[in-house]
């Protein structure tokens, strides 16, 4: 492997990250909608919602890409492969999140709540207050995991003809015949990402406190 | 016995939760300045009525008056709907403390003391943090004020969590087995506490099972026993003779060296 195709694979990593990133993102927007319309009291919201999470979470992520790559075009909306992927990964993601969501806000105790009505706190104070702050100290630990998840369920959306870090070693295997330097600098880079995740996520539980939630 | 100047009166109050009869009709009264003591063995129905008294538990049947204004009455689990103008101003005069502390572990102790008077009271931070560190000063916790509940014992949370209702200068504290998720030998600072509140007037209900605390401290002793008011008075009277047998056989479980000292 040469330093100018070692080059490229560092870019390709690049992709990764850059797409994974923005479907984490677009995923966690989309995740804390649908939790809110699972937690709330209206039929109308909660249904959709718990729909929309057993679709996401029970067809294979690979189908869905496939799914989103032919389905779009078919009714007549084309665009690009990256970004059918995005759309897949970031409503695959949003399906899990909201999901974790959920978990962080059932698990809030019974008691912090009325202790919070107790000294006159209105629901919308005890929500922004005390629910919302702890849920969210309860889910970052699953927000880690999710976010490391899609960092490689990524390799998936070459099927869609995204040239990310494993397409691109596999590319380089299959031209040089000499696969195994490529897929061993696929998995360190793979490595590198994922620590740079967990780095960010024991940040992020740093600066929140985390450990006293 | 009629009591002068009641703080908290329930008349024919009962509380179901599905077909259980927690509370029976009770009535229950608790006079101004002083402290009341609930006792009764576990499932008596102590701490429903305390919770009832809270706000935090919506009675069936019966009314309560909290310092004068009335709530409810209810019927068939149906009362007349309280405005929040009005529930912010009786809430503003009840504090609670929760045998669990409850205290929110995302903030700091000042944090939990403060958290009312800038959400609720709308103070300014520094006014608001100001009032707080006072008031962790008077349960001895100053020192404490930048820990989070963690980082605190059993005894200096549940302190923490009386300087928070406290925070808010209520004129009726209520609580809840203050004491019965410490360990032994951390109760006696929060009971030390709860005497210094008792000496400073402050109207209390106290759900207890720490009978040398309450034989020393309470004014008024009421006893249930699923869900009925079995015996009420001043503790002379309620300990001295304990003539109901249900009464005795609860003292002969708890009734501590130090209680049966005092009692004599």
């Amino acid at each position: 492997m040469t330093w100018f195709l070692f080059a490229l694979m560092v870019q390709a990593a690049g992709t990764t990250l850059l797409i994974s990133f923005v479907a984490i993102a677009i995923g966690l927007v989309i995740g804390i909608l649908v939790c809110g319309a699972m937690l709330s009291p209206s039929v109308v919201l909660r249904g959709p919602a718990r729909l929309y999470v057993s679709f996401f979470r029970g067809v294979p992520l690979l189908v869905q890409l496939l799914l989103f790559y032919h389905l779009l075009p078919a009714i007549g909306i084309n665009i690009s492969s990256v970004a059918a992927a995005l759309v897949a990964l970031s409503l695959c993601t949003a399906a899990y999140q909201a999901e974790n969501l959920r978990g962080g806000f059932l698990s809030v105790s019974r008691g912090l709540l009325e202790a919070a009505e107790a000294v006159g706190m209105e629901r919308l104070q005890r929500f922004r207050r005390v629910s919302v702050p702890i849920a969210i100290r309860l889910t970052i630990p699953a927000l880690v995991n999710e976010a490391i998840g899609i960092l490689h369920a990524s390799a998936l959306i070459s099927v869609v003809g995204v040239i990310e870090l494993t397409k691109t070693a596999r590319n380089f295997a299959a031209t040089t015949f000499d696969p195994l330097p490529f897929y061993a600098c696929a998995g360190l880079l793979y490595l590198g990402l994922t620590y740079g995740v967990l780095g960010l996520g024991r940040a992020a539980e740093r600066h929140l406190a985390v450990r006293h939630a | 016995m009629r009591l002068p100047n009641p703080a908290v009166t329930a008349s024919g109050l009962t509380k179901r939760f599905g077909t259980t009869e927690v509370l029976q009709k009770i009535d229950f009264s608790a006079p101004s300045g002083q402290v009341t003591c609930l006792i009764g063995p576990s499932g008596s129905g102590k701490s429903t009525l305390l919770r009832c008294i809270a706000m935090l538990e919506q009675p069936t049947e019966g009314t309560i008056t909290i310092d004068g204004q009335p709530l409810g009455p209810w019927q068939d689990g149906i009362g007349p709907a309280l405005s929040p103008a009005r529930r912010r101003v009786m809430r503003a005069g009840i504090g609670v403390v929760f045998q669990q502390f409850n205290l929110w572990p995302h903030m700091t102790a000042l944090g939990n003391v403060a958290e009312a008077l800038r959400t609720v009271r709308r103070l300014p931070r520094a006014e608001a943090e100001a009032r707080a560190i006072a008031q962790l000063g008077k349960v001895g916790l100053a020192d404490r004020a930048g820990h989070y509940p963690s980082q605190l014992s059993g005894g200096q949370q549940q302190r923490v969590a009386i300087a928070r209702a406290l925070a808010l200068e209520p004129k009726l504290m209520l609580f809840d087995e203050p004491t019965s998720s410490l360990d032994p030998e951390l109760t006696g600072e929060v009971l030390n506490v709860m005497r210094g509140l008792a000496a400073d007037g402050i109207s209390m209900i106290v759900v207890s099972h720490e009978i040398g605390f309450v034989a020393s401290v309470a004014s008024h002793i009421v006893f249930l026993d699923h869900g009925r008011v079995v015996l009420s008075g001043p503790p002379r009277e309620v300990f001295a003779r304990p003539r109901h047998p249900r009464l005795t056989q609860f003292l002969e479980t708890h009734v501590d060296v130090e209680a049966s000292r005092l009692l004599q």
